[in-house]
């Protein structure tokens, strides 16, 4: 593995990380800006803006776009967070000058009022679509009220009300503001030549306006209190909770991931034998979540209705006890190796490291190899877990609940 | 794609090993299908073949549950048990070097299963979740009961059993289960990675050598269904579709040119469906068709989630794209299939679960390994006119057609 950075003068970012025994090529340009940037009026446009970006500008129209990302066998997509817009696929090495031209031929899309009216639609049943899935309102909800008056209590995609008014000189706007070269890194992982890749980068992506827009990321103080949503047709009672966990810039981070696999992985964890595994719970989770200047803990609970209270009595025993005498090293170093297991497996294919890349990039302005993780991971001890829970333990400041039950316990 | 390093073996007892030897990756991972799925639940115990899979992990040999999981994790294995109609699978992946020790622990799981009494209702009420959980999620309730009206049963009732179904199963009936359908005759092991064959295969004659085989058991006979419309009720945002119809199974002659007929509807997103559903008529976030099957049946499934007042639309432009397949084919859609493949398949050597599950799976369809050169062979020769003969000789006709939603649709009757 060979790394590799260098920067357009127009401020673009370009990491790579090259295998030339690698099959693939992956290749993602990560746009600093998601929901957490925008404000109300324009509520859900980062994410609308990445289905546009399939539409293609003067040269190539969206039929293009999708037909000749076919034609090279390509596997694409682009997602959108609370702070990344991402745009990525992975290609076979041969088709890297295509694939660098369409890939950035979506960073910068004509967005033609045609085909805004046709997607907005799209972007309308996919909001009922996730409105079908009640794990994913609690999730919007739990947000919401866990950042309230915080960027990053925004919805991803926005309401049904804030689309339908949504106007594509809205769009454009948002567009200029945000689509600047300076708030863009272009990651590669796999195999790729790095003269060339500068070459397509200087070819595709030099005229792209410069600058760079900043976020405030003051860390959320979030207030305790209960969000309860009841949707009575449901089965399952599914729960959210969210509590104040590290950023993604803080050193408490590793640690944050290790305790999380150890309280409430899917499996072989705390909450998993206390719930999961006497059959009390289908899912009983908990993931560390890290943004820019905040973090979460994320606990999810999905049970039979009438076990939910006594399921969450259990898991905040857990929680007590984390809290009070920590974890053992045992615990400590099967997470490490759970860990290091996955990092690893993940690894062998391109597109497994891309995230990882990119986000590290993003976030931290550095590169870690895969050995640098491994690393960092090993070297994470006990007073480390101990200094994360004093700071930042678990438990949660607010709770959202979909299902039958009309009120939760918190 | 490369020479690929292909071997496989049949030992005395009837378990086969498949194995690819992949030299540049520094991992290894296992497959391992036992023929004890949910067909061979008994008819008022679906759901038997589900708790066992759950059951099964909870201690063997001298571990009891938790020890197991630890000395899993402690081998850094990333790992899934589940139950499919035909098998109950066991699969991981860690590093090449922990594969052996891995395999011992699976060879305990298989052969020395503690199968406890008291987590029997733990099992049973887990499976209980999952499956209502399902009834929460219409989408997935939607291809489940897409897929129970597609295929002749047992074949298509639900792998996870049913609810009402749960509460007659006791643990005699799961051991019995595990009696009958633990045996090495019929199971397969596939192992890809970083290996070398002879030594996994000695330790596999090792481990499993003096597993005995079983006495023969009967196949489920098949039951089809006659009814061809299903409307679920449900208070939904969206309305979630499912279509079905009949196409060739995996190992057909036909198999990659019904294939080709699917990935010009979905493959991608300038397939048919994505194009005239979404893109031109932005009816609908997800459309889609796979292909999919049994032993000797295939099916083409289509599903559309939609917002109900543009349901009927949505069903009804599905339908008309499934048929106008028939009218003709372009040169270049069938080259994008072609190029997806040849991507695909170069791409699926860069992950050992994905080799792993796939030479087993081979094996149990074919009995044989398909090579990636051979599968692209087959399909670089596909032409149009090949194609479109396949699709005249099993036209997209006779729908089954299920809608879960607030409000029934009308199947138009010249196309069902």
């Amino acid at each position: 593995m060979i790394f590799h950075e260098a920067k357009l003068d127009n401020g673009l970012q370009i990491i790579a990380e090259l295998n030339p025994n690698a099959h693939s090529l992956a290749l993602g340009y990560f746009v600093r800006t998601g929901s957490r940037d925008e404000t109300a009026e324009v509520s859900g446009v980062s994410h609308f803006l990445e289905h546009m970006a399939f539409k293609g500008n003067e040269k190539y129209t969206a039929d293009d776009v999708n037909r000749i990302f076919d034609e090279i066998g390509a596997n694409y997509n682009a997602s959108t967070s609370e702070e990344i817009t991402l745009f990525y696929g992975s290609f076979l090495p041969e088709y890297i000058d295509t694939a660098m031209e369409l890939l950035s031929t979506l960073i910068y899309p004509t967005l033609r009022q045609e085909d805004f009216d046709m997607e907005k639609k799209v972007i309308l049943e996919e909001i009922g679509m996730y409105d079908d899935l009640h794990s994913f309102t609690a999730y919007e909800k739990v947000m919401q009220a866990h950042f309230q008056g915080h960027p990053l209590g925004q919805s991803i995609l926005g309401s049904v009300q804030s689309i339908t008014d949504l106007t594509s000189e809205q769009m454009r706007d948002y567009h200029a503001k945000h689509y600047l070269a300076g708030n863009l890194t272009l990651a590669i992982a796999g195999n790729a030549d790095w003269i060339k890749v500068l070459e397509l980068a200087d070819k595709f992506c030099k005229h792209w306006p410069a600058g760079k827009t900043d976020r405030p990321t003051d860390e959320a103080q979030p207030k305790t209190g209960t969000q309860t949503i009841i949707e009575k047709k449901t089965q399952q009672q599914h729960i959210m909770q969210l509590g104040p966990a590290p950023a993604a810039q803080d050193l408490l981070r590793l640690p944050a991931e290790i305790l999380a696999v150890v309280i409430g992985d899917d499996s072989n964890s705390r909450m998993y034998w206390k719930l999961v595994d006497p059959g009390l719970a289908e899912s009983a989770e908990i993931g560390f979540n890290e943004y820019d200047g905040s973090g979460t803990w994320l606990t999810y609970l999905c049970s039979d209705p009438e076990l939910t209270e006594s399921n969450l009595q259990l898991i905040q025993e857990i929680f007590n006890e984390v809290n009070q005498n920590g974890i053992t090293q045992e615990e400590l170093d099967r997470a490490k190796n759970k860990l290091a297991s996955r990092l690893v497996l993940r690894s062998e294919r391109p597109m497994g490291r891309l995230s990882s890349l990119g986000g590290n990039w993003v976030y931290r302005q550095k590169y870690y190899s895969v050995e640098d993780d491994l690393e960092l991971l090993n070297n994470i001890s006990l007073d480390d877990i101990q200094t994360l829970l004093k700071k930042y333990p678990l438990g949660h400041s607010t709770t959202a609940a979909v299902g039958p039950m009309t009120s939760v316990v918190d | 794609m490369g020479k690929q390093l292909i071997q496989t073996h049949r030992f005395p007892n009837g378990l086969t090993l498949v194995t690819e030897s992949m030299l540049d990756v520094q991992s290894a991972a296992f497959s391992i299908l036992v023929p004890a799925g949910s067909i061979y639940d008994p008819a008022d115990r679906r759901g038997t073949a589900s708790i066992l899979s759950d059951l099964i992990s909870r201690g063997a040999g001298p571990y009891n549950s938790e020890q197991l999981s630890c000395a899993l994790d402690d081998l850094g294995v990333q790992r899934h048990e589940g139950v499919s109609s035909g098998h109950i699978t066991f699969s991981g992946a860690t590093l090449a070097d922990n594969l052996a020790e891995t395999l011992k622990l699976y060879a305990l799981i298989l052969r020395a299963p503690h199968l406890p009494e008291n987590q029997f209702d733990a099992s049973r009420a887990g499976v209980a979740q999952s499956l209502l959980s399902v009834e929460d999620d219409a989408r997935q309730k939607a291809l489940v009961e897409l897929k129970r009206h597609a295929f002749p049963a047992p074949w298509g009732l639900p792998s996870d059993g049913e609810l009402d179904h749960l509460a007659l199963i006791t643990i005699e009936d799961v051991q019995q289960h595990y009696q009958t359908s633990f045996h090495p005759d019929d199971t397969i092991i596939g192992v890809a990675g970083n290996i070398d064959f002879e030594q996994v295969k000695q330790q596999i004659e090792e481990i499993f050598g003096d597993w005995q085989p079983s006495e023969g058991r009967e196949e489920p006979a098949l039951d089809f269904e006659t009814e061809k419309q299903f409307f679920t009720e449900q208070e939904t945002t969206q309305t979630h579709l499912g279509i079905a119809y009949d196409a060739v199974p995996y190992g057909h002659p036909d198999y990659y040119a019904a294939w080709a007929a699917v990935g010009i509807l979905s493959g991608g997103m300038s397939a048919r469906l994505f194009t005239e559903v979404r893109e031109k008529r932005g009816l609908c976030y997800t459309v889609s068709a796979s292909l999919t099957g049994m032993p000797g049946l295939g099916r083409v499934l289509c599903y559309a989630g939609t917002t109900s007042e543009r349901a009927q639309e949505t069903l009804d432009v599905t339908l008309q794209e499934l048929t106008r397949l028939g009218e003709g084919i372009e040169e270049s859609e069938l080259e994008r299939c072609k190029a997806r493949a040849k991507s695909s398949l170069i791409m699926s050597q860069e992950s050992t679960s994905s080799r792993a599950a796939s030479i087993a799976r081979d094996w149990f369809y074919l009995k044989h390994i398909t090579t990636l050169d051979q599968i692209n062979e087959e399909i670089q020769q596909l032409t149009t006119e090949r194609v479109l003969g396949y699709i005249h000789a099993h036209p997209a006709a006779n729908f089954t057609v299920l809608t879960i939603g607030p409000q029934p649709l009308e199947v138009p009757s010249d196309i069902s």
